[in-house]
């Protein structure tokens, strides 16, 4: 694909610094002596600040969610699909902003960053962050850009979680929340499973108790099984038969030869080149800041007391075969916006692709989300 | 406005907030949000439906009214509203009781079984009656509990349901002087408003 020729995309675009000097406390109580966010931007900020949109990722994302950074690039952003001219997230309406994750691996202060006071790199030492310290961060990068108020902050999984923080933390800075796929605490099956992604990467003899960098290694096997073992969790068993069945990629059962199936081949490639991208102290850093997320647990656990800080309208969105994510925990969100008297809408989507449907263009999902967006685009035209 | 919807507008109170139960594409909501300062929510299944709500800025909730109405809390909306539907729920007399839980009171509107029209259809072509009032064949239509107006108002004395008011109108939404004689054979559709019994 010709990046520039489509009249659907982003286009080239070149990802951005902000730099923040000052001292910042973390939830933790350790404090960073100032901290880099890499973003990027697409579309047109209005003369009034408001219509930006800010995109949050998730557990292995980053700030790069549409458009190609290269003409040879072979693959777009993570959300292209969602986001540009006339999609759902329409870069033609909104100024749509998109930010690695302090703590990230993708140019964002992380543990692959140099820590000043040691003059090497962080590493395992990194102090542990939470989702509130990136709403935290994430603000300081608003001011930066000169928006009081997002007109939405959307997310995914892990994304959905950041905007639901933002809704709770900072009532005043988001029109809308836009919650898809995601939860307002993970249950003991999530975290068992984030737990054995964890345990598959320290256990690697070549973590070397997150030095691995200093020793020139690299956990691949270890950051290898725990993405497959969390990519099965992100599809559904009937999507996963769908898309490979019992198809064998090598070897013939009845001659009695090893065999091997597809789906362990796709689950390998996808572990394998997972391992080459992902820095393993930030995998699990993320899933540490997933585990602990429970805005409840601040309200005596009253998840409605939580939301009932909240002034921004919602949108929550599931999918009918998510296991990981499920469509009961957005009903919990549901129930509890409710409960205090919040604007919100809420769908469930139709569709085989397990967790993994976020991202996926589904034509009524894309409906429901743009819809949404553009409904809000329309009211705060009238009110200005 | 759709008649009916009009109709339901005028027994709501400015600012009340509203659970519309089944609500459509949300015509109802969004009038009363625009004009009344109500702050409701519809629930829904119907995709195309949701969207359409959504489109209008009407807080809609995918939810099934045969899955239970468990979520929503007693005493947490002044008025229920439930449009043409209670016909077709698989639990009609544990959805009002329902409704009468979570709000002060309820409305509820539904075609009459009674209606001459349907008899006659019965009587003379000895067939299900089908027409603008009830346009579906036997086959495929959503409308698995129909009822007459004696035998809501004979459920409503069983549960102790206070009728607060009521009118009946024809199959054009009309109110007539000879169906306030003879509603049970000349109303199309009623309207109740109904509230929990006062003792």
């Amino acid at each position: 694909m010709n990046p520039e020729s489509s009249a659907s995309s982003v286009g080239i675009v070149s990802p951005q610094r902000f730099h923040h000097s000052g001292d910042f406390p973390l939830q933790c109580g350790r404090r960073l002596p100032g901290f880099e966010l890499v973003y990027e931007t697409y579309g047109q900020l209005n003369d009034k600040a408001s219509n930006a949109i800010l995109i949050c990722h998730a557990l292995s994302g980053n700030h790069h969610a549409a458009g190609y950074h290269d003409s040879s690039d072979r693959k777009p952003g993570w959300w292209d699909s969602c986001i540009g001219p006339g999609k759902p997230i329409d870069s033609d309406k909104f100024f749509i902003v998109s930010v690695n994750n302090l703590g990230g691996c993708h140019g964002s202060t992380g543990p692959r960053t140099i820590n000043p006071q040691t003059g090497t790199e962080w590493g395992p030492d990194f102090p542990a962050v939470t989702v509130k310290d990136w709403v935290n961060s994430q603000l300081l990068l608003a001011d930066h850009l000169g928006i009081d108020c997002f007109a939405a902050v959307v997310g995914g999984s892990l994304g959905g979680m950041q905007a639901m923080q933002w809704a709770i933390d900072a009532p005043a800075r988001l029109q809308a929340a836009v919650l898809i796929a995601s939860a307002a605490r993970l249950s003991a099956q999530n975290i068992a499973f984030n737990e054995i992604a964890r345990q598959a990467i320290s256990a690697d003899p070549n973590f070397a108790g997150g030095h691995y960098r200093q020793q020139h290694r690299n956990p691949d096997l270890g950051l290898m099984l725990a993405r497959m073992v969390g990519h099965v969790t992100y599809l559904s068993d009937d999507g996963m038969r769908q898309k490979f069945g019992r198809e064998l990629k090598s070897g013939d059962i009845s001659l009695g030869q090893d065999v091997e199936f597809q789906v362990e081949s796709y689950l390998q490639y996808q572990g394998r080149s997972f391992s080459q991208r992902f820095d393993a102290n930030t995998y699990l850093l993320m899933t540490r800041a997933l585990d602990y997320f429970d805005p409840a647990s601040d309200f005596d656990n009253s998840l409605s007391a939580a939301l009932a800080q909240t002034r921004c309208r919602f949108c929550v969105i599931s999918f009918t075969t998510d296991w990981r994510f499920s469509a009961a925990r957005s009903k919990e969100i549901v129930d509890a916006l409710i409960r205090s008297e919040r604007n919100v809408c809420s769908a469930v989507i139709e569709s085989e692709h397990g967790h993994d449907s976020f991202l996926l263009p589904i034509p009524r999902y894309f409906e429901v989300l743009g819809g949404f967006l553009n409904r809000l685009h329309q009211d705060y035209s009238d009110a200005n | 406005m759709r008649t009916d919807l009009a109709i339901i507008a005028d027994l709501i109170k400015p600012g009340a907030r509203v659970l519309d139960l089944g609500c459509g594409d949300g015509e109802l909501l969004a009038h009363l949000q625009e004009n009344k300062h109500v702050n409701g929510y519809g629930l829904e299944i119907d995709p195309t439906n949701i969207t359409t709500c959504i489109n209008k800025g009407v807080n809609v909730i995918e939810q099934n009214l045969d899955a239970g109405l468990q979520n929503f809390a007693d005493a947490s909306f002044d008025m229920v509203v439930m449009t043409e539907t209670l016909q077709s729920v698989k639990a009609p007399d544990r959805l009002l009781h329902e409704m009468l839980r979570i709000g002060q009171q309820c409305i509820v509107t539904f075609p009459n079984f009674a209606y001459w029209r349907c008899r006659a259809h019965l009587a003379l072509r000895g067939r299900m009656p089908v027409s603008t009032h009830l346009p579906h064949s036997w086959y495929n239509t959503p409308n698995i509990h129909l009822c007459t107006f004696k035998d809501f108002e004979r459920l409503c004395a069983e549960q102790n349901l206070n009728i607060i008011e009521r009118f009946m109108v024809d199959a054009g939404h009309s109110t007539r002087p000879l169906i306030n004689r003879f509603p049970n054979f000349f109303g199309a559709f009623a309207f109740y408003r109904l509230g929990k019994e006062t003792t």
